[in-house]
């Protein structure tokens, strides 16, 4: 079952990426992202995380990638003219895609006989809440980079409001 | 069923509650409809829909045939896979959503809870995130369709129902802090040890945050007192102006959809869900098994029918919001009192554990 699921938003989500980069209107692009967004959260279910999935589609499909559709729709952007990238993209990019697949293959075939025994589907499923495991780590032992983060997102507002209020 | 594994059993019946709920959420709709029309006819002062069928029951199915057989037209300017997409993604969103209501108690036949498609742990964020996901299916019609009223319907949807988001999830804390789970069968738990004494609206004093989650679930539907995005004296038909034939039904039926799941989660979280309002009065095994399991059913949805009435009455008795009035209302009320309801919960809950 799991694996199923594995190979079918797995394959959701990889698809979803190329299209998003092969899509010249924005908004087919935006909603790429959102599949991916959403692949991503059933893969996260499926290895029994499922606070973390149901954040993933409430916060970035549900808020942030609809500000993004928003936006390309108040803008009414037009499609994109395919062009060549800049000389830099190909020399470095594509050594550096490869580099880091190297680096994950070497990383996967290395530790290859941990995968597959690590238990995190099993133990976190009904047995323990997944979200009490949560709360519990941000509240005591991630508090002040928790704190911290809040106060973040807070001066952010405040700079948007201060960008976005009208000349006296 | 003994020659099947538990796992075939286990999908069969998953399948059989699936196709059952399925009918009945849409043989539902399409009767709220008919509610809806009769209700208001009487609030008006006149008769209603009256001629198809006995006092009109039939006329869903009269509107459904006009609905199918009617053109599908295809603005040529539309956006055609997104104009195409758009009313599908709010019909599976807002049908998706009730598979995770409890309909009754917990009630076992061959080894599966007949009364409730997936009891899942965070049952209530499911419900939040599809509802959050709809959204798409609301701003993708007005963008695609290409038309100014569509565009502008749409975009207030979108940010009303952002807007009020917020609030509705806020509300929602208190009942989830007093059930200390996110799960609805563990909510309606919560909430049926004393009858209505122990309902989360009375007994657990969260009356603030229901008419909060009222007012923010009437925004989210877009229904009146808030339907601006749809504001027929300004906007046409808002977002699904171009649509015709099945593609408007589909938007219709989304709306109505969700008027139910709205209904379904208000009464599981507010009032008790499934559970008595008479609590243990009666004894738990009144009249066999077949009517334990069946009043509780009952019960709910008499509670349901209730909140899509108060829907209706309020759509007969409120004047529409103006815009500024209503983000105000959103952002300056409702929001800081959702905040203050979780502030004072939670100190009440610390000082009495």
């Amino acid at each position: 079952m799991q694996l199923a699921l594995f190979l079918i938003f797995g394959g959701l989500a990889a698809a979803g990426a190329i299209n998003l980069l092969l899509q010249r209107h924005p908004i087919n692009s935006a909603l790429s992202l959102v599949v991916v967004m959403m692949s991503l959260a059933v893969l996260y279910w499926s290895l029994g995380a499922e606070f973390l999935a149901a954040s993933q589609v409430i916060v970035y499909s549900g808020a942030i990638m609809v500000f993004f559709v928003f936006v390309i729709m108040l803008l009414n952007a037009g499609e994109e003219e395919r062009t060549h990238g800049s000389r830099a993209a190909y020399i470095v990019g594509f050594p550096g895609a490869a580099a880091i697949f190297c680096l994950l293959s070497f990383v996967f075939l290395s530790e290859r006989h941990a995968l597959g025994s690590s238990n995190i589907g099993g133990y976190l499923n009904h047995v323990t809440s997944n979200i009490a495991e949560i709360s519990t780590l941000l509240f005591t032992k991630l508090l002040l980079p928790f704190e911290v983060t809040s106060i973040l997102i807070l001066v952010a507002i405040l700079g948007a409001v201060v960008l976005a209020r009208k000349e006296q | 069923m003994s020659h099947l594994s538990p796992f075939q059993t286990f999908l069969l019946l998953s399948i059989l509650k699936v196709v059952v709920v399925l009918v009945l959420t849409l043989m539902a709709v399409a009767y709220t409809v008919l509610l809806e029309r009769k209700f208001l006819g009487r609030i008006q002062n006149r008769w209603g829909p009256s001629r198809v069928g006995p006092f009109g029951l039939m006329q869903p199915m009269a509107d459904g045939i006009k609905l199918f057989l009617k053109e599908d037209l295809l603005p040529i300017a539309a956006e055609r896979p997104l104009f195409i997409i758009a009313p599908i993604i709010a019909l599976a969103c807002s049908l998706i959503s009730i598979s995770v209501v409890p309909f009754g108690q917990v009630t076992h036949v061959a080894g599966v809870d007949i009364f409730q498609i997936a009891d899942l742990n965070i049952g209530l964020l499911v419900i939040l995130g599809i509802t959050s996901i709809g959204v798409y299916g609301i701003a993708l019609s007005g963008w695609s369709s290409n038309n100014k009223f569509a565009l502008l319907g749409s975009l207030r949807a979108t940010s009303q129902m952002i807007s009020y988001e917020l609030a509705l999830g806020l509300s929602l804390v208190g009942v989830v802090l007093r059930a200390q789970s996110l799960s609805l069968r563990d909510i309606v738990n919560s909430q049926s040890a004393h009858g209505m004494l122990s309902w989360n609206v009375f007994g657990g004093f969260q009356f603030v945050a229901f008419f909060i989650y009222l007012m923010a679930a009437y925004a989210e539907t877009n229904r009146a007192p808030f339907d601006l995005p749809e504001a027929e004296s300004e906007l046409v038909a808002g977002y699904h102006t171009e649509y015709s034939s099945m593609k408007f039904a589909m938007f219709f039926m989304a709306e109505y959809a969700n008027m139910i799941t709205v209904a379904c989660v208000a009464s599981l979280l507010f009032f008790g869900g499934a559970s008595s309002p008479l609590g243990h009065l009666l004894p738990d095994n009144f009249g066999g098994p077949f009517l334990t399991a069946v009043f509780p059913i009952l019960w709910f949805i008499a509670k349901v029918l209730f909140f899509l009435l108060l829907y209706i009455w309020v759509r007969g008795t409120l004047p529409r919001f103006r815009y500024d009035q209503l983000m105000s209302f959103g952002w300056k009320f409702l929001l800081p009192l959702a905040m203050a309801n979780i502030v004072v919960t939670s100190l009440v809950m610390a000082l009495r554990s």
